[in-house]
């Protein structure tokens, strides 16, 4: 069985982020970029299923500019089999992303599809639900725990849900997407780093895909959220209960 | 079917408290909440991490192996961190000897892409391909990318990179602003006057090293130099004879009690071993196994103070190899801002000397207007300082607001902020260079001209000198035949050396005519310990007829002067400048080591320092988070103290704890306990990688030690 794991390119988590001047977007020019920790955690959990001999093979997924094959190479160190590029230029809103995935789909048949819940630069959460849509497929999200039985050809999935944790069954094939508490991602050695370069990365264009990338989504601002105010000192309850009520007009 | 298999309610699961690795962070807000930017809640959750440190103790120790030997098993130095704990048990710590680790192969290993470390690894590509051979060259950098860890500020000559790309106009090398202005101030707290200016920065650049290194780091690449960030050289591999063979990189994945995560990595040996063997040609032939034999070379370019570097210094007894004094050193802290348009001048250059700093304290700041409205300012303070209630980092947020200054940056916001100490010891202080195995280069081992105020030439062009060397002098004496002639090579080499003939002059082609391949194998056992011979005296002797010595020579005496107080040291660096014009018959020398020079806190009285207004000054967690600075959380504390009781028997009562002052990253804290007393905790993950406690714990105590690859800061235009 083969499992396609989808891997984004995103500014790295721990960089401040500044926005444009032009108020287009953030500012991305000399800025670090890394894998999208989702995706980290969902390529750790094809591996270890892989390794555990229940998947013949892992194919790493991504889209993006030129420079996303970097993200496709730390996926290759960690040890995915091969890659997969769709080189798109400018922005890939979900639904795009998710119309690549089926095409990718159909020529690939793979068994399960595992991607990230979110990515952290755009927070959508949608990419993952929509595959599943298109495909028809079940899915599990916000997985904190993935147990694949191979002869019944099912999948248990524990979902983190605000109620507490949710258990679903899900016949194969199916989307899973990871939460933070499926696993620790493992890290890319120094001699695989080497092994990935030798890997197969094949590269795919939107329209050798039959797939219209344009959107109907468009961002017309991107700003700072309000800086916090200076909180004030009250010297009486009185005093709050008027601040309250005359000036936030709270009660 | 698919079918819910059960439904589970639960209470919202349980958070880890202190935590703030991207994962343990997310844990404690709600499910689905995605992740909040604005400054204010990271400065919260850094915030969180300076507390939750002291409710885990890190108990953690290091199998830190100097000398460790070729099947891993070695005498482990174990360490004792500070949370105060006097745990004194000396823990195992995920160093198992049958741990074996991996080993990578190459003929060159360097640690460090710096401009040092990549200025030799392009080198020895370029030297590689112009005589048709090829050697492999592996670069590690414990930052996550190449230029992550490179701060400074830049007033860049480009004389050694002339000389290493000289298209690099032409390749887009990020160097565009020329020097445009080149102002002096001396400060008071209210005005500022102007001073003829001692430098000479007409074909210079004002650049961001950061940039450049970046630039220097894919050029590397495109040259086939293997380089990897995130991977931190922790350990010096050594062979039974002593020589280093190599390094080897850090285990990933250890909890914070030592104990091994579910990630756990084994670090990689990196050896130096040459194991290419190019063409059929019997030249070639010879140029290879010349090459195999001086080919474990390991290359530490590793920066100001560099953790390995200063370990090979003190192994190898480098500095009294040629009675060299001591380092001395100064912390640099600066900031880019980004400014009004109307504000910006490209090109512009100011320095300062005087306030904020007393007359007593050497230092002065710097102002350089790069390009896209982005203005560099720093304050450099030297580290030999005496009081230990000054805090440099508060030194610099005062700077910001005197009225020549403040007018620059009103209306401007800071885009990146970092620290980094650098030497200022010169010549007096360089060590020897060369030990068995390899070399020390760039600031590791301390070519930066102090008046000149600058060390990316010169420690780009040690790296160039040293592979230039190594590879012309192995071909010439192994090509040269038969045995009983190899002592006639030496003799014949030395007679050029002493005719000051420079390698580059002994080129190749010469030798090739040598070719006389039948004493080659001989020739290689006598030559064994032979080369190693040779490389060291000729290196040194290569670096001294450079232009980097020259610079430094007439550099020497300026730094040393201030020692004596501001006035003299005016007094003599105007007389070194304009009457000997470095040519002074003198050499002056420098005066305690940093560490030495902090007075008692009782014959001081402590420091009111302004409080941050946040629009031009800031505190530290806020400038912290500007410098995109991080470790994974649950790692050992790379700070490690020698003696856990120091600080609370030492530090606190006599010095009033310096290191929670000196330290830009607020990462030594006396917080109080239970008991109400006093005890030092250690955010490690908020470390700069500056080196400053290394140097200036006055009983040196602290020991700097490279935590897991791909933490620390993430300088992109510093």
């Amino acid at each position: 069985m083969k499992i396609m794991v989808a891997v984004k390119r995103v500014i790295d988590y721990a960089v401040k982020i500044r926005v444009k001047a032009d108020k287009s977007g953030v500012e991305t020019q000399n800025v670090k970029m890394s894998m999208n920790p989702f995706c980290e955690i969902a390529l750790e959990e094809a591996l270890r299923i892989k390794e555990a001999g229940l998947a013949s093979e892992v194919v790493a997924v991504t889209m993006g500019p030129k420079q996303s094959i970097d993200t496709l190479r730390t996926g290759l160190a960690m040890g995915a089999d091969r890659g997969i590029h769709v080189e798109a230029t400018g922005d890939l809103f979900p639904l795009a992303v998710a119309k690549l995935f089926k095409a990718l789909v159909e020529i690939e048949k793979p068994g399960l599809i595992i991607l990230g819940k979110q990515a952290i630069d755009n927070d959508c959460n949608q990419t993952g639900q929509m595959v599943a849509g298109l495909l028809g497929w079940p899915q599990g999200t916000f997985a904190s725990k993935v147990v694949l039985d191979k002869e019944k050809q099912e999948v248990m999935v524990d979902r983190e849900v605000d109620g507490g944790l949710e258990t679903l069954c899900l016949n194969l094939p199916a989307v899973i997407t990871t939460d933070l508490r499926l696993n620790q991602p493992r890290y890319a050695t120094l001699p695989n780093i080497m092994k990935a370069k030798s890997k197969p990365v094949k590269k795919y264009t939107p329209e050798e895909l039959n797939v219209a990338t344009n959107s109907d989504l468009e961002v017309v601002e991107v700003t700072e959220p309000p800086k916090r105010k200076a909180g004030v000192l009250v010297s009486s309850v009185d005093e709050l209960i008027d601040k309250l009520k005359n000036e936030a007009h709270v009660i | 079917m698919n079918r819910l298999v059960s439904f589970r309610s639960k209470s919202r699961i349980g958070t880890t408290p202190c935590s703030s690795s991207f994962y343990a962070r997310l844990l404690g807000s709600s499910i689905d909440a995605s992740r909040t930017r604005s400054t204010a809640n990271a400065s919260d959750s850094l915030a969180t991490v300076s507390r939750c440190s002291s409710l885990v103790p890190a108990r953690t120790l290091t199998g830190s192996s100097l000398f460790g030997s070729r099947n891993g098993s070695s005498a482990r130095l174990s360490n004792l961190t500070g949370h105060g704990g006097s745990q004194g048990v000396a823990r195992r710590f995920c160093s198992d000897a049958a741990a074996e680790r991996e080993s990578m192969e190459y003929d060159v290993v360097i640690v460090g892409a710096g401009p040092a470390g990549l200025s030799a690894a392009i080198r020895l590509k370029q030297l590689c391909g112009e005589k048709g051979v090829d050697l492999s060259v592996c670069v590690v950098e414990k930052g996550a990318e190449v230029g992550a860890h490179i701060i400074s500020g830049n007033v860049f000559e480009p004389r050694a990179l002339d000389e290493l790309l000289p298209e690099w106009e032409k390749e887009e090398a990020p160097i565009s602003v020329s020097v445009s202005s080149d102002k002096f101030w001396f400060l008071t707290k209210d005005r500022a006057f102007s001073l003829p200016s001692p430098f000479d920065n007409k074909n210079n650049y004002v650049i961001s090293l950061s940039q450049l290194v970046r630039w220097m780091g894919s050029k590397a690449e495109e040259y086939g130099v293997e380089i990897y960030p995130g991977f931190a050289a922790s350990e010096i591999l050594c062979d039974d004879n002593g020589s280093v063979i190599g390094i080897g990189t850090n285990d990933m994945g250890v909890a914070k009690n030592g104990s091994k995560k579910e990630n756990f990595q084994r670090g990689v040996a990196l050896k130096g071993v040459s194991l290419a063997f190019s063409g059929n040609k019997m030249i070639q032939c010879c140029f290879m196994r010349a090459i195999k034999l001086a080919g474990r070379v390991t290359l530490f370019a590793e920066g100001c103070r560099g953790s390995l570097s200063e370990k090979i210094i003190k192994k190898y007894h480098l500095r009294e190899k040629r009675n060299a004094q001591h380092q001395t050193y100064a912390l640099g802290i600066k900031e880019v801002w980004e400014i009004d348009e109307s504000k910006h001048q490209p090109g512009a250059v100011i320095h300062t000397l005087g306030w904020p700093l007393d007359q007593k304290t050497y230092g002065g700041s710097f102002l350089y207007h790069m390009s896209e409205r982005q203005v560099a300012i720093g304050l450099v303070v030297a580290l030999n300082y005496k009081n230990p209630y000054l805090s440099p980092y508060e030194e610099f947020q005062k700077l910001k607001h005197h009225p020549a200054i403040k007018p620059i940056l009103e209306d401007g916001t800071v885009i990146q902020y970092g620290a980094r100490t650098l030497n200022e010891g010169g010549i007096q202080s360089v060590p020897y260079p060369v030990f068995p195995g390899g070399a020390i280069i760039g600031c590791s081992a301390g070519f930066l001209n102090v008046p000149k105020i600058k060390g990316t030439h010169t420690a780009m062009k040690s790296g160039m000198r040293y592979l230039l060397h190594v590879l012309a002098i192995t071909v010439f004496v192994l090509l040269s035949g038969i045995p009983a002639s190899s002592s006639f090579c030496i003799n014949e080499y030395k007679k050029k050396e002493s005719q000051n003939v420079r390698s580059k002059e002994l080129s190749i082609k010469s030798f090739l005519c040598f070719c006389n391949c039948p004493g080659m194998l001989a020739a290689e056992a006598a030559f064994g310990t032979l080369l190693e011979g040779s490389n060291l005296d000729s290196y040194w002797t290569t670096l001294q007829n450079s232009w980097v010595w020259e610079e430094l020579h007439k550099a020497r005496n300026y730094r040393p002067a201030f020692d004596h107080g501001f006035i003299p040291g005016m007094a003599i660096s105007a007389v070194e400048h304009y009457l000997f014009r470095g040519k002074s018959p003198f050499t002056l020398k420098h005066g305690k080591p940093d560490h030495e020079a902090t007075n008692v806190a009782r014959s001081h009285s402590p420091i009111e320092y302004p409080k941050p207004d946040g629009v031009l000054s800031f505190d530290v967690p806020t400038s912290l988070h500007r410098s995109n600075t991080n470790h994974d959380h649950d790692q050992p504390a790379h700070l490690k103290l020698r003696d856990p009781e120091m600080p609370t028997q030492v530090n606190l009562p006599e010095y009033d704890g310096p290191e929670s002052r000196y330290c830009p990253a607020r990462v030594y804290e006396y917080v109080p306990e239970e008991s109400g007393q006093l005890k030092l905790q250690i955010n490690a993950q908020n470390c700069l990688h500056c080196k400053a406690c290394d140097i200036k714990d006055p009983k040196q105590n602290i020991e700097w030690t490279v935590p897991e690859g791909g933490g620390g800061p993430g300088y992109s235009v510093m």
